[in-house]
């Protein structure tokens, strides 16, 4: 057999293998959309055209005991504010270890990467039993607050893009008389965009997809977040046997990151990929 | 390396404004949770009444309660088959993708959906397609003429979870691998080409060879999540009371902690899990320093 004959058969190969993992991949998603728009006596169907197409899971939404406007608006509160939390504190923190010199600034480095190794598990408790006596489980506070005193992993990202940046400018910025703060918030913040946007996409999509914090500090509808009002009400419908109306509330709630997802794909990818390579 | 920004007179004071967040974190956050988390661990505490000192006891359940151990021994069966099968499943994904054909980003974009997307919302419609008389996968499996099986059933569940959870991780490995696989040099594969090394040999002696740094970053990723895994666990196997057909440590720990108010007994398994992990690390470094190829 000849090499380019080889290639063909190679490649096809790999289409063939890639096109049965993709459909493996988005299969399950393919089928939450059907099901959302089958009417609930065919949802059991194992066609994934709809045999009827209808709306009328959407609009039921509305209608049950779960107030599915206020999860939004909470899942969409909290994971901003944990955002807006980490990429402050991180960068400012990144910035110190990255740019400037000081004493002790390895050992702080060592020892807040060491906390990486600290499983969520272990802080969870002692959190919980802090808020607790300060009255605050229940509400969103125990949620995003913790956001606002840094994180190991965001300030490792940052860190490694801002080492990126050219030294010069700083020199530049120096000899102009810019201070330690100018330098911070006119340099280094707008040029590591790219990181701190890598940076917001992880911390929002892992704050709107947490399960277990709102479990423990918003445990009860209707005022929690989105993942723990579907976890509720998949009990709840799983009884009615309505599953075209719990699909439509799944899909209803993936829909913004899928959203953001598909404009900010690179940054996802390329976040990855910076989290995980220049180490 | 040494260079470094110096600070000027009270610019001092502004550097450790910036650090105040992540100092207190560090303090209070870290430092204080593992603390307190140690503390909590030999004591007995329901929160409502006065706490008191327990000893050993919570430590000595671990090894003899048969729910904690089996908690644990589940956690580890789980780790076992979860971590190995994301590292090889995303890699064979990636050396697929790495090849030049067209419309690579599309299936890229494919692969990733579920890495981006809730555990929770896509558990609900797993918790469909594993459906004992109503799922679509029981339904294909009677087309080929096989017997269905009950997924979710005690017997099964842990490997349908399993299942699940590495179908949430291919996209990120993918991804790593990805990175890893493009950062080696075209000319090693076409040196080899000339020297006539077949596909199966160029991918044994030049790929994964050099593509050690990512499987072994990936494995330690894998690992702590593995140890963590706890949205599809809690949505596909949850029953009532706060129990599970699949009860892994995280689970065991909010079982202890949030439904029988044992914050003592649910810290010492906190203690467990972070031992072990911590464990695994020092090992993984080790094979690292033996058998990872930097270049």
């Amino acid at each position: 057999m000849t090499r380019p004959n080889q290639k063909i058969i190679l490649d096809f190969v790999c289409y063939a293998l890639l096109l049965l993992g993709a459909v493996l991949m988005v299969g399950p998603f393919l089928w939450m959309v059907s099901t959302s728009f089958k009417l609930p006596g065919d949802q059991f169907t194992k066609t994934l055209i709809p045999p009827t197409f209808t709306f009328d899971n959407f609009r039921e939404l509305f209608s049950v005991d779960i107030s599915f406007p206020l999860l939004f608006w909470n899942s969409a509160y909290i994971s901003i504010l944990t955002t807006v939390g980490q990429l402050l504190t991180c960068a400012m923190a990144a910035f110190c270890f990255a740019v400037v010199k000081f004493k002790g600034r390895e050992l702080l480095f060592t020892l807040l990467l060491l906390t990486l190794l600290i499983p969520p598990q272990v802080t969870l408790i002692p959190d919980f039993i802090i808020f607790k006596y300060l009255h605050l489980i229940g509400t969103s506070v125990p949620l995003w607050l913790p956001a606002f005193w840094g994180g190991a992993f965001g300030t490792f990202l940052l860190r490694q893009y801002f080492l990126t940046i050219p030294r010069d400018l700083v020199d530049a910025a120096r000899v102009d008389g810019a201070s330690l703060i100018q330098i911070f918030w006119k340099i280094y913040m707008p040029l590591g965009k790219p990181a701190l946007a890598a940076l917001a996409i992880f911390t929002f999509q892992g704050a709107w997809n947490d399960l277990l914090h709102p479990l423990v500090y918003m445990p009860s509808v209707p005022n929690t977040m989105l993942t723990v009002g579907l976890a509720f009400f998949q009990q709840q419908m799983s009884h009615g046997g309505k599953f075209t109306v719990l699909m439509a509330g799944a899909l209803i709630s993936i829909l913004p990151l899928l959203i953001v997802f598909f404009f900010a794909q690179k940054l996802f990818i390329e976040g990855i990929a910076l989290s995980g390579v220049k180490r | 390396m040494e260079y470094g920004l110096k600070p000027l007179g009270r610019e001092k004071f502004w550097l450790w404004a910036l650090l105040t967040p992540t100092l207190i974190g560090l303090l209070f956050g870290a430092l204080g949770s593992v603390i307190a988390t140690l503390l909590l661990s030999f004591a007995k505490w329901d929160l409502l009444t006065p706490p008191s000192w327990a000893g050993i006891v919570n430590y000595v359940n671990l090894f003899h309660d048969e729910k904690l151990l089996l908690s644990l021994t589940n956690t580890i069966k789980f780790t076992a088959l979860y971590v190995p099968g994301v590292v090889i499943i995303s890699l064979f994904v990636a050396v697929l993708m790495n090849r030049k054909i067209r419309g690579v980003s599309l299936f890229r974009t494919a692969y990733f959906l579920p890495a981006v997307t809730s555990a929770v919302a896509t558990a609900l419609v797993w918790n469909m397609i594993y459906g004992r008389d109503t799922g679509i996968l029981n339904f294909i499996l009677e087309r080929f003429g096989l017997q269905p099986v009950c997924w979710l059933c005690t017997e099964n569940a842990m490997y349908a979870v399993i299942i699940v959870n590495i179908w949430g991780a291919i996209g990120e490995g993918m991804i790593i691998f990805l990175a890893g696989l493009t950062a080696i040099p075209r000319e090693y594969y076409e040196a080899a080409e000339m020297d006539g090394a077949n596909g199966f040999n160029q991918f044994f002696r030049i790929t994964l060879p050099l593509v050690t740094p990512s499987i072994f970053f990936q494995t330690l990723i894998s690992t702590i999540n593995a140890f963590q895994a706890y949205d599809y666990i809690y949505m596909l196997t949850r029953r009532g009371q706060g129990d599970s057909s699949v009860p892994v440590v995280v689970f065991s720990i909010y079982r202890n902690a949030w439904n029988f108010f044992n914050y003592g007994g649910a810290s010492a398994q906190a203690i467990e899990l972070t031992v072990i992990v911590a464990a695994l690390m020092a090992f993984y470094f080790w094979l690292e320093r033996r058998y990872v190829v930097y270049e």
